[in-house]
């Protein structure tokens, strides 16, 4: 376990460093910040001036060695466009992204799971044909058209739920949730459904896979033998057998889902870091797009890690020492 | 996305949307979120529009950009590099206490020189030598030279508390603990990418505001912000996008107000260099002559776009043409100067006249994320061209690589836009069309490189001139030597549209700011 440990985040350290640098580079070869932030009648001696306070007259490695030893020390850098540090800034919005993604996942496992196993079970019936004909609409139409005709629904026409926001936090523990309050809800779910369609198909087409393999298997056979109930066999026994497939997926998409929720974000300007990395990458706001890519790589690894860890809980044949990265 | 757009437009138009109850709160959706409180931090549209809510400035622009008083209940030249300001008495900051000549001090010490601010009011407050307080409510700026502008550099920096401000950071604005302001409203709090809230301030002096409670959201997505508004989540959004313009008008439940802008959008021309790079033959081969070099051959282009029909059909009616880089209500502008009309005959003649009976082929760069419609104006531009015998293929870009390569002088024919936050039409003489220079600053966004010396030197009389009349005079001049040389190619001044729901007003502004205390229940 310590040494899968060890190994595990050693190479993330390499992941880190090489990324840090192929964004630096990017960010670098894309433009010129200067030229988005200063006023356009700026003379030039106030160019000057910002492009030395903003260390940019250094020469490029010379810049990457200076983030690397302050990366060192915990501090990523200071954001161009808004002088706070980048790593404050995406963690200020951080809550309001993991909020939206744990809404939309738990959404997905919900919903997709029971449907799922329905049209496992079924794989004829007209409603497990249904389920499936509109998980491939779920698959396929994009998520900002969706969200728009969401909001058009909903919110224009119908008046039920808020056309965007994030509506009233209640702390909790500190953080701002939204959850917890009426108002919050109700803002939360039209983003929370629209994030989720994708996941909800995949979750589905996933266990309904899981259902139809596994149904016809010995163990299966065998326990319907030795007279176990129907609901015994589905729930106990099948259902922690197609699991494994389900959990490495969802916590994959989870990731992603932090990551990138960006299209969601910005229909339903929701407050989230997503929306801070379109921008700032609109703005070559240098700082904010390596750091977030830094806290994005982290996230993955991490989310890997309990994914390969639930695993040997799930599935006893599987040992951690096994497991290579 | 257009598609969508346009269903929930049509939605609207069909009716059912919830309207907003009743009360003494404006919720406000903006396209864009300024990235401070701090009123000096830097020199950026969103963060104006916002802070003009707290904070005050000497001098303020109505809405069609005449100079009304601000904190100053008057201002006038003394002499030519003294200009003395008598400010308003009995103003009170947020916090109770008395606004003083002090309070104009220490804000001119302060507004230039926030830390690492990508964009500084050192801009307009470096050229202040030295402050004579008179009394309590009388100052005199003093300037190195001759300096006319004085009201329109004023007009530009928000005045803080002494009190409050000394020491304070950025960081203590964000926060709240520094916005003491004596505008209309007071600030409440600021959730960055969520909300800012503010409130009423019922001491304020001038036009009493309206709403006990303000909360604006940022809405970036244009198709969500008019969502926003018929949906009832908010009551007033700035910038609807211009293919939403036309049911947002039919909807009996939605205002409209809009207004000419100050920003100019133009054509940029490589106009000095022997060898222009993305100007050819009709072969495609590079020419060994640049032809922007001819002033007949400027003038061809400029007579081979036909205006009406980008503000007709690209603009959806949303452009007025220019004929010069102010519109032409502003003090110091031409009024006679008329958009160069469409003339193809003409543009072929004088382009034969230049040694260029066939023609010749450029590209035309453009950004896509900047201006209104940037795109789609500088394909019609492209088209334009093509049909008059300038061969125009068009490149366009994100701007954030589009500005950094045209300042780099890398491109011939370049869409551009300029508006600055006061209406000083010797500002873009100055800053797109003086030649280029580092050393006093002229030119800095001259990206053709445009250099001509009668207007280089009637720009500097200008800037120099002992009286605000004088200058007027002589810039008008500058513009009509600039414009008789079409040192660029002005296309048309966007217009600026703002949604409401039914029963609010709002007055319009050339500007482009979006200012809370304008939105006001309608008579």
């Amino acid at each position: 376990m310590l040494v899968f440990l060890i190994r595990r985040l050693s190479q993330s350290l390499v992941v880190l460093l090489v990324m840090s640098f192929l964004v630096f580079v990017g960010v670098f070869a894309i433009g010129d910040p200067v030229e988005l932030l200063v006023s356009p009648d700026a003379d030039q001696f106030e160019r000057a001036r910002v492009i030395r306070d903003l260390g940019l007259d250094r020469p490029l490695w010379e810049q990457y060695g200076v983030f690397l030893l302050q990366s060192l020390k915990g501090d990523l850098g200071n954001s161009f466009v808004f002088n706070q540090p980048a790593l404050q800034l995406i963690l200020e919005r951080m809550p309001a992204t993991l909020e939206l993604a744990f809404a939309a996942v738990i959404i997905a496992i919900v919903i997709g799971i029971p449907l799922g196993m329905v049209a496992g079970l079924r794989p004829h019936a007209w409603y497990s044909r249904m389920i499936m004909s509109v998980s491939i609409l779920g698959f396929s139409l994009p998520t900002f058209w969706v969200g728009l005709m969401m909001i058009m629904l909903f919110a224009v026409m119908l008046g039920w739920l808020p056309a965007s926001g994030r509506g009233e936090t209640v702390d909790l523990l500190g953080v701002p949730v939204s959850f917890l309050s009426e108002d919050g809800l109700r803002h939360l779910l039209l983003p929370a459904i629209n994030l989720a369609l994708f996941k909800v198909s995949l979750v589905i087409r996933l266990t309904r896979a899981g259902m139809r393999e596994n149904m016809l298997m010995d163990y299966v056979k065998f326990a319907y033998a030795k007279g176990l109930s129907h609901g015994r066999v589905i729930f106990v026994h099948v259902l922690k057998n197609i699991l494994v497939p389900i959990v490495t997926v969802v916590g994959l998409e989870l990731g992603n889902v932090i990551a990138f929720a960006v299209v969601t974000e910005s229909i339903f300007a929701w407050p989230g870091m997503g929306k801070l990395l379109i921008d700032s990458i609109y703005r070559l706001d240098r700082p904010i797009v390596v750091a977030y890519l830094m806290i994005t790589v982290l996230m993955f690894i991490l989310i890997n890690l309990i994914v390969d860890i639930l695993y040997s809980v799930l599935d006893p044949r599987v040992r951690i020492a096994d497991v290579k990265s | 996305m257009r598609f969508a757009t346009g269903l929930i437009a049509a939605a609207f138009a069909a009716g059912a949307f919830a309207t907003a109850g009743w009360s003494a709160e404006l919720k406000v959706g903006v396209m864009a979120e300024p990235n401070s409180m701090d009123p000096h931090y830097h020199t950026l549209t969103p963060n104006i529009s916002m802070a003009a809510a707290v904070f005050e400035r000497l001098v303020e622009h109505d809405e069609t950009q005449n100079k009304i008083p601000g904190l100053a209940e008057s201002w006038k030249q003394l002499a030519p590099n003294v200009w003395e300001f008598k400010l308003r008495k009995g103003v009170k900051w947020h916090d109770g206490s008395p606004f003083t000549a002090a309070d104009v001090v220490f804000t001119y010490g302060r507004a230039g020189n926030v830390p690492n601010s990508p964009s500084s009011y050192g801009l307009y407050t470096k050229v202040v030598k030295e402050f004579e307080v008179v009394d309590d409510h009388t100052i005199r700026f003093k300037t190195a030279g001759p300096f006319p502008l004085m009201p329109d550099y004023a007009s530009q920096i928000f005045v803080i508390s002494k009190k409050n401000g000394e020491g304070a950071t950025t960081q203590d604005y964000n926060s709240g603990k520094a916005m003491v302001g004596t505008g209309p409203y007071k600030f409440v709090e600021w959730v960055p990418g969520n909300h800012i809230a503010y409130a009423k301030n019922a001491d304020f002096h001038g036009n009493k505001p309206e709403w006990d409670k303000v909360t604006v959201r940022p809405i970036t997505n244009d198709s969500a912000r008019v969502a926003a508004l018929l949906a009832g989540d908010v009551d007033f959004i700035d910038f609807p996008s211009t293919v939403d313009i036309a049911s947002l008008r039919k909807n009996p439940k939605i205002n409209l107000s809009q207004v000419q802008s100050t920003r100019m959008i133009y054509l940029h021309l490589d106009s000095n260099r022997d060898k222009s790079p993305f100007v050819f033959d009709l072969n495609g081969q590079p020419l060994d002559k640049n032809p922007l070099k001819d002033a007949r051959v400027r003038k061809a282009l400029s007579l081979a776009i036909n205006r009406q029909a980008i503000a007709e059909r690209t603009m959806e009616g949303l452009s007025v043409p220019a004929g010069q880089y102010m519109p032409s209500n502003v003090y110091g502008t031409a009024p006679d100067l008329k958009p160069d009309p469409f003339d193809v005959k003409k543009a072929k003649e004088l382009l034969a006249e230049a040694g260029y009976p066939n023609g010749f082929a450029v590209t035309v760069h453009g950004p896509n994320d900047r201006y209104v419609n940037d795109e789609k104006v500088t394909q019609a531009v492209a088209q334009m061209l093509t049909r008059a015998g300038i061969k125009a293929d068009v490149v366009t870009m994100p701007s954030a690589t589009f500005f950094q390569k045209s300042s780099a002088l890398e491109y011939s024919v370049m869409l551009l836009g300029w508006a600055v936050g006061y209406a000083d039409p010797s500002n873009p003489l100055r800053a797109l069309l003086q030649t280029y220079n580092k050393a006093t600053g002229a030119g800095a966004t001259n990206r053709g490189r445009y250099s001509n010396p009668a207007l280089d030197a009637k720009i500097d009389a200008a800037l120099n001139a002992p009286t605000r009349e004088e200058w007027a005079k002589l810039t008008q001049e500058a513009t009509r030597i600039a414009v008789a040389d079409t040192a660029i190619v002005p296309l048309h001044f966007q217009v600026n549209v703002w949604a409401m729901r039914k029963g609010l007003t709002y007055a319009a502004r050339a500007d482009e700011y979006t200012l809370i205390q304008s939105v006001r229940t309608a008579k």
